[in-house]
């Protein structure tokens, strides 16, 4: 199955030569470098460093959201955005809003979890830990980061012209027609939209090169069943990306000629139907959630086992869970649109199918726990984020089961229960576990250690925010706030101000990450090779930290 | 001061003439196509005046009841249910739903906490190699597997009970806009409702002379001027669609809420037991003022429907209309709307035929 490429073979024997060692850690010019990357490992600190910028913005978005929901009235949207202070234009404060929401979800989804996870560190390793050289298409790789520079700046940039009722795109991330479309005039949702399908075009070159490099660059005796998790993870990510982006692209190409062209693809009196754009979108759009998860499913399992010193546990049924995963979440799409007037045979299939998915789910967490039992634990950073992970994916997903239930849903659908409950599989699972390979690999990425103090703060302080700030949110749902308002009625103002108060823990933890690591970058102290013990046996760990520019020109062979 | 609220109530209520079907001064596309200006929430000039043709018996509105039919400050359960399909749902929903999450979360906790104490490094220093168990990981898939089956029976049997469709005693045909709703009553000589958020007291936008929230109207931001009226321990249907962008029509104590779709129409129903004033909120994001349209169902004994139809000047199906050709030539829904270009649909809210009520949409922005 595994076919080495000739490049790599010609490294192997060019391995035996003397200098090998010095040649593969010659470092091309700053710019060189840094623009014109061909290297995975440079490739994917730039997917960290942008997703972490993202992160920034994008998470400072949802602080302007919580400092508004803190209390009720329009006390922050009146002010200034972004440009054109104190509009007296009710209309404009509220459509700030929706380009709050619309900003916020765009950002997190598609610059910040996506490249962190994908591009960081799958570009970073994949490769390691299948004994490759590099990715297999590296220039493509390279495209696969600039495409999402440009496809950031329409974004942001979109916020600065009209969007029909002020500026910016006020749609929701879902960009849902007709209010895309007639219902939002001016350039802004058209420059989203085409953001969107360069992140979308990014992605999908970056499957390409993920599929290709695993299927193909193995080092000898790596075969698929031998593969660390982590790669087993992006490879099913990657199948998901290649697989729903497309029909993205389709959809909101379409949403781009009903807007400019005259099409009506989504408009009821030329023939179409804005509930189609709802099924595009979904069918893209569910797979999207469990590629937001799946990268770091991987990642929580190989953290898990480093530090329980275990291999883990079911390695067959944790991998061929994420693929049942990944092919199941292919077929659940419309449980999204409960709500939108489906037949009921259509509502009970949806139902019934979006609750096998917690078998699969249930199958790993059960999994991660008896890979920690009868282990021998520590509990550094990693780990901790790792452990959160598990319990507060574990209550995002049960309350994901009480979703999928079409009569329930009724109830819930457009909620705050809804928010809470996305927000724990992502802002508490996601997020928790692109941390979690954040400390895991820091070391073997920047060849410094963090700081474990600093880590283990963070991880509490964090802990705590998000968990004050998502878990209201349930009670808010159940007492009926719905989603995507900017002002709320007095009975819902306590549970709001808890979730405020949470952020500002949040924000406090964020505080401490960034300064530890700047610290850790400046002083932090040297790694070595392998600094977390015999838990640790992927190959990324047989190798210095950093690694060499180039490493394994000689392919490692695997028993 | 609930006396003001009610004398403000009232006057709004009787500011709709009755039975003015004879005119058609505003065709719908000036009632959908509302042009954005400067101005704050939906103003309802014509609340506070209006030529009052026909003052019929004062028909007084519910008075909302604190914490039923709306949120409960720092509340954390599920609304109180008035319906029979919102009270199987939400017993589901607590009494087993809600159990299953708990006890799989604490499970998991529970096992994850165990684990961290008895396996940590100092208690247990030298790991297992343990990397199967057949049949430990075949337990883990199928007792999840029962759970989900047992979750899905009672889910099923509640969706079939949302979708049984008992024949209708009324219809009312619900029409989402930017930024208010449209409530029409075909069965009752084509009466039209149009609902508009009520602003407050100290709003800066709110002109002299407009009529403001009171608490008999309901909580801020909850509150409308014109209530949806429907009888209690009747079925009634919606018909829902929209004029714009999609919206959604959402009742959460009736345990209620459907899309409202620009060129299509779909159905729920309910039957209201009790009857309140119940809160609901536009449920699908619909553009800037997407926060600012919530419904409000007004449910009251049958008579007094018939006395709150009778005040707007509609008819009950079999009474015999006060004015007997007027009421047969507008017994099909009043005028049709005349086909919009570019809108020709089912959806196209037929015109408002009450002079009064087309202003007011007008005057809607």
């Amino acid at each position: 199955m595994s076919t080495i490429p000739a490049d790599a073979l010609h490294l192997e024997e060019a391995g035996k030569a003397h200098h090998a060692e010095h040649d593969a850690d010659h470092k091309p010019g700053f710019f060189v470098r840094w623009f014109m990357s061909t290297n995975h490992k440079d490739i994917g600190t730039l997917y960290l460093i942008f997703a972490i910028v993202a992160g920034i913005i994008g998470g400072s978005l949802s602080g302007i959201m919580r400092w508004e929901l803190m209390e009720p009235g329009i006390q922050v949207l009146n002010h200034a955005w972004p440009i054109g202070a104190g509009t007296a234009n009710f209309d404009e404060w509220t459509h700030h809003w929706n380009v709050l929401i619309t900003a916020h979800g765009l950002i997190m989804v598609f610059f910040m979890v996506m490249p962190a996870m994908i591009g960081g560190f799958g570009n970073w390793f994949v490769p390691l830990m299948i004994g490759a050289p590099d990715m297999a298409f590296p220039r493509m790789n390279n495209i696969s980061f600039w495409l999402l520079v440009p496809a950031f700046m329409l974004l942001l940039g979109s916020t600065f012209v009209s969007g029909g009722s002020g500026l910016g795109t006020g749609t929701g991330w879902t960009v849902y027609a007709p209010l895309s479309t007639s219902g939002s005039a001016g350039p802004s949702t058209d420059m989203v939209i085409f953001s969107l399908h360069l992140a979308g075009a990014s992605s999908i070159l970056g499957a390409i090169n993920f599929i290709t490099t695993i299927f193909n660059m193995r080092a000898p005796g790596m075969t698929l069943h031998k593969m660390p998790l982590f790669v087993w993870s992006v490879l099913v990510t990657a199948f998901l990306l290649l697989l729903a982006l497309p029909v993205l692209a389709g959809a909101i190409t379409m949403l781009l000629t009903d807007r400019n062209f005259g099409t009506t693809f989504f408009d009821a009196s030329g023939g179409g139907d804005p509930v189609l754009y709802q099924h595009l979108f979904w069918f893209f759009g569910h797979p999207e959630v469990y590629i937001m998860i799946l990268p770091g499913f991987g990642m929580v399992s190989q953290i898990v086992s480093t530090f329980s010193r275990k291999p883990v546990f079911g390695y067959l049924g944790m991998a061929y869970a994420m693929v049942a995963i990944g092919v199941v979440g292919f077929v659940v799409w419309a449980h999204h649109m409960f709500v939108t007037g489906m037949s009921l045979d259509t509502k009970m299939y949806f139902t019934a199918a979006t609750m096998i998915i917690a078998v699969p789910t249930g199958v790993k967490i059960f999994s991660w726990i008896a890979t920690m039992w009868g282990g021998s634990l520590t509990f550094e950073t990693p780990m901790l984020w790792a452990i959160g992970f598990i319990f507060l994916f574990t209550v995002g997903g049960v309350t994901g089961v009480v979703l999928a239930n079409g009569g329930i849903d009724t109830y819930m659908h457009d909620t705050y229960y809804v928010v809470a409950h996305f927000h724990y599989v992502l802002s508490l699972g996601a997020v928790f576990s692109i941390f979690a390979g954040f400390y895991y690999w820091f070391g073997k990425m920047s060849g410094r250690m963090y700081n474990e103090f600093l880590g283990k703060v963070h991880f509490f302080l964090m802990f705590i925010g998000v968990n004050t700030v998502f878990f209201p949110m349930h009670f808010l749902g159940l007492d009926g706030m719905p989603r995507r308002i900017p002002d709320y009625t007095p009975a819902f103002a306590e549970w709001n101000y808890v979730a405020t108060v949470g952020f500002m823990i949040t924000a406090a933890g964020m505080a401490v990450f960034f300064v530890n690591i700047i610290y850790s970058l400046i002083a932090g102290p040297k790694a070595p090779g392998n600094y977390w013990g015999e838990g640790a046996t992927t190959l990324e760990w047989t190798l210095s930290s950093p690694p060499p520019f180039h490493q394994f020109s000689t392919l490692p062979k695997i028993d | 001061m609930k006396l003001i609220g009610w004398a403000i109530a009232l006057a709004a209520a009787m500011a709709t003439p009755a039975a003015a079907q004879t005119t058609n001064t505003a065709g719908p596309a000036a009632a959908a196509a509302a042009p954005a200006t400067g101005n704050a929430m939906a103003a309802d000039p014509a609340g506070t005046g209006g030529d009052t043709k026909a003052v019929a018996k004062p028909f007084h509105y519910t008075t909302p009841t604190s914490g039923v039919g709306e949120p409960v400050p720092g509340g954390w359960t599920t609304q109180e249910q008035v319906t029979e399909v919102g009270r199987d749902a939400a017993a589901f929903h607590d009494n087993w739903l809600l159990l299953v999450c708990a006890a799989i979360s604490v499970i998991v906790l529970g096992l994850l906490l165990f684990a961290m104490v008895r396996f940590r490094r100092g208690a247990n220093p030298t790991p297992s190699r343990t990397s199967h168990n057949t049949a430990i990981e075949v337990i883990w898939t199928v007792i999840p597997v029962l759970i989900l089956v047992a979750i899905a029976i009672p889910s099923i049997r509640l969706m079939r009970a949302q979708y049984a469709f008992p024949k209708a005693d009324l219809t009312v045909k619900v029409i989402g806009n930017q930024w208010y709703w449209t409530y029409q009553y075909p069965d009752n000589g084509g009466l039209e409702i149009v609902s508009n958020i009520l602003k407050e007291k100290n709003d800066p936008t709110l002109k002299p002379g407009d009529r403001f929230r009171t608490e008999a109207d309901g909580p801020p931001l909850l509150a409308v001027d014109e209530r949806m009226v429907i009888p209690a321990g009747k079925v009634v249907k919606f018909i829902v669609t929209s004029n714009d962008v999609i919206h959604s029509f959402a009742m959460p104590a009736f345990w209620t809420k459907i899309d409202a779709n620009p060129g299509q129409l779909n159905e729920t129903w309910v039957k209201v037991d009790r009857p309140g004033v119940y809160f609901g909120q536009c449920s699908e994001l619909c553009g800037a003022r997407h926060g600012y349209m919530p419904i409000v169902i007004d449910v009251v004994p049958p008579a007094q429907f018939a006395e709150w139809v009778a005040a707007k000047g509609g008819t009950m199906p079999g009474a015999t209309p006060a004015a007997a050709p007027a009421g047969e030539a507008s017994g099909e829904m009043a005028t049709p709307a005349p086909a919009v270009p570019g809108a020709a649909q089912p959806a196209v809210a037929p015109a408002p035929t009450n002079p009064d009520v087309a202003n007011r949409a007008t005057a809607n922005d």
